[in-house]
């Protein structure tokens, strides 16, 4: 008899927690996050004395040496990057609730074509929705009336502008490279859906989309308290820093061996400037590879040390992130395979494109 | 009681499904969960963000896991 009684025991338990006031949690939760940011403020600011506190003196490694390098590396950017993405992905988790995919749908529907790219890209951003929803959403948003060339800026835009890439690049490589990623990455995703718009690919939609008749009256009303948007952050830094840490501390692992051993300007040859090649390579290269931000952007700071371009790096990376070959698969159940050939092959430009740029620039 | 849970089989639509799973075993609730993954079914509930729950043809969640609270909630 005793599952039994556990269930009863528990139904009641979390009937009783969903009727509980919530109106102290508000107020208990803004004294929990006040302190909380001031301690991480000043961790973050005791970070590289710390670093080399623990290499050279607690470790007693010699000071210059290539395990030296390495190791302080290591032991200064796995916590500023962890510190910075727990921030950042908690921010970011807050203000995605006041733009759920519905919302972006009505926002969008009733705008014409290039302002309407430029805030699909803009709302690419904010928007939270996971990659397997490209599908629904894609549907969401035809048959509602947003134009496919504004549909495909903010389909481009919503992976390849990645909270996670933007945090990696600002802190290992500053704020230039960060600015320059995000405004590079806007103005693909703006130009290859305009791009797209044009070309009048509608034909290419598989048939039976267009014959659905969506009633979004029906949806669920999105009433959302403070409370729950504080919630949905601590929830997204559970769910995203709880997935990538591994990754992005393999990555800076990776990024520490490479900076401390590999000798500088070993990659200008292969990934240099002078290698016209390298860029289109990268973006052949990174199509079919499938990674997330995290572990590739720490690799992508130790090569840049060692002498490869700035452009054809960003580009390998932007076609890693933007360009996988698993979406391009769930995709196919809407579009033919000539518009996701036409789609990769624009994106694909505009990533060369951004790479050649950075090259030219730096 | 007739329950579908939306989501062509991303991690978190799996565990949008184990969650209405955990709560009708707890519940004791007589229901059926079915998991759709058909995108044009999908769409004929309006839904185009999954994971998405619908409740004797009533969507309740679009878009995200619900919490095992919640899905107690609507079915009682």
């Amino acid at each position: 008899m005793e599952p039994l009684e556990k269930k009863t025991c528990c139904a009641t338990e979390a009937v009783a927690e969903g009727s509980r006031p919530r109106d102290g949690k508000l107020a208990r939760y803004l004294l929990l996050l006040a302190p909380a940011l001031v301690i991480w403020w000043v961790a973050y600011g005791m970070l590289p004395g710390f670093s080399r506190l623990l290499t050279y003196d607690v470790l007693g490694i010699a000071q210059g040496s290539h395990l030296g390098d390495s190791v302080e590396f290591l032991l200064y950017d796995t916590p500023k990057v962890l510190m910075l993405l727990t921030l950042v992905v908690f921010g970011v988790g807050v203000i995605r609730t006041f733009f759920t995919p519905e919302r972006t749908r009505r926002i969008l529907a009733g705008k014409r074509e290039s302002a309407g790219n430029v805030m699909a890209a803009l709302l690419g951003i904010v928007t939270p929705f996971c990659s397997c929803s490209a599908v629904p959403l894609f549907i969401g948003f035809v048959t509602a009336g947003v134009p496919m060339g504004v549909t495909f800026s903010f389909l481009i835009s919503a992976p390849m502008v990645n909270e996670i890439a933007l945090v990696l690049l600002y802190g290992l490589l500053g704020w230039k490279v960060a600015a320059l990623y995000l405004g590079t990455g806007l103005a693909v995703a703006m130009v290859a859906g305009w791009v797209l718009g044009k070309l009048n690919l509608e034909p290419y939609i598989e048939d039976w989309v267009m014959k659905i008749r969506t009633d979004p009256s029906a949806l669920p009303p999105d009433n959302q308290t403070w409370v729950d948007r504080i919630e949905a952050g601590f929830h997204a830094v559970k769910d995203i820093v709880g997935k990538v840490w591994l990754y992005v501390v393999i990555g800076i692992a990776v990024g520490a061996g490479i900076h401390g051993y590999v000798p500088e300007g070993f990659m200008a040859s292969i990934m240099g400037k002078d290698a016209w090649w390298s860029v289109p390579a990268a973006v052949l290269v990174g199509i079919p590879m499938y990674s997330n931000a995290a572990g590739i952007v720490p690799v992508v700071e130790a090569l840049l040390g060692k002498g490869a371009a700035l452009g054809t790096v960003l580009a390998f990376m932007m076609a890693v992130i933007a360009l996988s070959l698993p979406e391009m698969i769930i995709l196919r159940k809407v579009l033919k395979p000539r518009l996701i050939m036409v789609f990769a092959g624009v994106v694909g430009l505009g990533i060369a494109f951004v790479g050649y740029l950075f090259n030219y620039l730096y | 009681m007739e329950i579908k849970v939306l989501g062509p089989g991303c991690a978190k639509c799996k565990e949008a499904e184990k969650v209405v799973l955990e709560a009708v075993t707890e519940s004791g609730v007589d229901a059926t969960v079915e998991k759709v993954a058909d995108f044009q079914q999908i769409a004929s509930f309006g839904v185009f963000s999954t994971p998405a729950v619908v409740i004797n043809g009533e969507v309740k969640v679009v878009g995200k896991v619900p919490s095992k609270t919640d899905v107690l909630s609507w079915l009682k």
